[in-house]
This record gives structure tokens, C-alpha cells and sequence, in this order.
């Protein structure tokens, strides 16, 4: 049903460039390991405080606020790179099962992390040099943002292996 | 023995031949050391970030120290062993590739920073512990940290890539030279 719309893809112009490049793809590709790091940054400094890790004298609201625009900045800049390296190959991508499980994790990772992880977060104390102990409520949404993350980058990994 | 031949006899190895041939073991390695980017780098861009005033700077530098870089060598500690073993099953190729040696550099230049940080920086910390802004010193080392590491992620990835490849040739000399190509015996 999706196959008409992946061969479309194909006659993408900014597919067409990637491919008749030598150093496009791998270019892009570098950058979106760099923003990659980045996201990584930004949901592990907030997810293992969630754990009761990492910043622990630290309020987690305070650690997610300042974390924020390096997350939605990691964001933007994988879905930016992303969209060229799934054109250079989009008919590929279909008949790979890694991309089906990267794009499902994602937008379940995405779907978590702006509603579920946020309201877990918000719910969090905010008095300034007070640490609070982290509840379960925490623990259980900081863990399952790791699980969540971790598998979209292991899948989107793995597209390129098979 | 020159590290030319160390190289050709790890590949001659056993264990190099099953890690390089086996369908699931070196995909599992690769993938291990591109996922705990997200963990060694991450946390190194967010202790870089906070050195140069970008994020948490409310947070003091030395308790960002104490409960992040640990994390940090924790992440090193994998990003060592698989990388070890990324090497180990393609051992000649990645010695005389010019992206793993530009790696190589980077990484040492990496460390020197890190070195000179935390020997003659970090010990001074209590007078700008607190500070949002960071004397020169901290945020040089900030700076220096964010654009190496950047650059090892991009010299790391290109090594997969066999552009300037020893047995693709004519290759510029400066490739030759720098990927330490040798010639063949009867040329």
C-alpha cells in the first residue's frame, strides 16, 4: 500500500543529489551521528537524574528545562539529515525491516517523550536546593526513555547492515 | 616488528578471521560503539556546554565533576573495548586508513586537553566554582573538547569509506604518505 509512495520518494530531487554525490551521503551521515550525541546528552542528563543518577542535588524540572532546546535542536537536526539519507534509498528502506522498527520506535519515542516523560517531568518538585528523591513514577519514565532511544538508534543502525 | 606487521599478524589471528566474518558479532560491535555515543559523547557535550556557560550553569563545575564524568569514563570504558575490537577485525586496512590515523590524532589532542584541564584548570576551581561564566582557561577546554570530539565522530565514521584506500590507486602523495601505504614488493 505504502510501495507507490516510496517509489515517489525516488524521484525526489534532493534524493537524486544524494545519490550523484561521493561525499553527500557520508557527510550527512556524519552530522547525523553529531546530532545524535547531542540527543544523547540531552535525555540521558535528564533520564538518569530521573533514575536517581547522575545530577542528584539538582531538581529534575530544572536539568529538563535547560536540557530542552538541546533536545529539540538534536531533534530537528536528525529528522533534517534523516530525510535526505532516507531519499537517497527510500525503495531500500522498504523492503528493510530495521527501518520499519526505527520509524515505529520513533514515533513512539517521540510520542513519550513530548507527552508521558513531560508530564512526569512537570509533576517533579521544583524548590530551588532542595532535592527531592526521585519517585517511581520518575524511575519507570526515565527508564523507558532510555529503552525508547536507545532503540530507535540501535535500528537505525542496523539499516545499514542489512 | 613494526606496527605494519603487528597488524598483518593480528589478521592472520584466529579470532580476527571469526570477529570479522561473523554475521551477527561485528554488527553488534559496531552498533555497541555508535550507541554509546549517545552516552559518552552525550555527557561530554553536556560537561563541554556547561564549561562554556551554555546549559545548567547554575549547576557549581565541580559537582558537574563529580556526578557526570563519571558517566563519561564509564561511556569510555565501552567506547575502548569495542572500538579495540573494531580494529582487531580489520587490522591493516584500518592502520593504513588516513581517516583512522586523522582519528588517532585527534583523539591524542583530546587528551592533552583533558589532561591540562583537569591537571592545572579543575584544581584552581574554587574561585569560579559557581560562576555561570567561566574564566578563559575553563571554557578553552570546553571549546577544544566539543570540536575534537566532533571531529573524531566524523574521522571515525569515514573509515568505514575507502576512498583514500592504500589498494585503490593513484592516490594523491600526500595520502600515500600520510596512510603510510606500502608499495608492492614487485613495483
Amino acid at each position: 500500500m505504502l510501495l507507490p509512495f516510496f517509489e515517489w520518494c525516488e524521484t525526489v530531487w534532493l534524493g537524486r543529489v544524494v545519490v550523484g554525490s561521493l561525499w553527500l551521503f557520508p557527510v550527512i551521515e556524519a552530522v547525523h551521528l553529531l546530532a545524535l550525541s547531542v540527543l544523547g546528552g540531552a535525555i540521558l542528563i535528564v533520564d538518569l537524574r530521573m533514575l536517581g543518577f547522575g545530577l542528584q542535588r539538582q531538581s529534575i524540572r530544572s536539568i529538563a528545562r535547560q536540557a530542552r532546546p538541546f533536545l529539540i535542536g538534536a531533534i530537528v537536526g536528525l529528522i533534517a539529515t534523516g530525510i535526505p539519507l532516507f531519499l537517497s534509498e527510500p525503495t531500500k528502506c522498504y523492503y528493510n525491516n530495521a527501518f520499519w522498527v526505527k520509524m515505529t520506535a520513533l514515533a513512539a519515542a517521540l510520542l513519550y517523550t513530548f507527552t508521558i516523560r513531560a508530564t512526569a517531568i512537570a509533576a517533579a518538585s521544583d524548590e530551588p536546593g532542595t532535592p527531592v528523591r526521585e519517585t517511581a513514577r520518575q524511575m519507570v519514565a526515565g527508564a523507558l526513555s532510555i529503552a525508547l532511544w536507545v532503540t530507535v538508534a540501535a535500528a537505525g543502525r542496523w539499516i545499514g547492515f542489512s | 616488528m613494526s606496527l605494519l606487521a603487528f597488524c598483518e599478524w593480528l589478521a592472520a589471528t584466529e579470532g580476527c578471521t571469526t570477529l570479522r566474518e561473523s554475521l551477527f558479532l561485528y554488527p553488534l560491535v559496531e552498533s555497541s560503539h555508535v550507541l554509546f555515543l549517545l552516552l559518552f559523547v552525550g555527557m561530554t557535550v553536556i560537561w563541554d556546554l556547561r564549561l562554556l556557560g551554555v546549559v545548567l550553569t547554575d549547576v557549581p563545575v565541580t559537582e558537574m565533576a563529580d556526578r557526570v564524568l563519571p558517566w563519561v569514563r564509564a561511556g569510555f570504558v565501552v567506547m575502548v573495548i569495542t572500538g579495540v575490537l573494531l580494529v582487531y577485525a580489520i587490522p591493516v586496512r584500518t592502520y593504513q586508513s588516513v581517516w583512522f590515523r586523522a582519528k588517532a590524532i585527534f583523539l591524542i589532542l583530546a587528551f592533552v586537553n583533558i589532561w591540562y584541564f583537569h591537571r592545572k584548570v579543575l584544581p584552581n576551581a574554587a574561585t569560579w566554582d559557581r560562576d555561570a561564566r567561566l574564566p578563559w582557561v575553563a571554557r578553552r577546554a570546553g571549546l577544544a573538547s566539543i570540536v575534537l570530539w566532533a571531529l573524531i565522530i566524523v574521522a571515525g565514521r569515514f573509515i568505514a569509506y575507502n576512498w583514500y584506500d592504500c589498494d585503490i590507486q593513484p592516490q594523491p602523495a600526500f595520502v600515500n604518505w600520510f596512510a603510510g601505504c606500502v608499495a608492492p614488493p614487485n613495483q
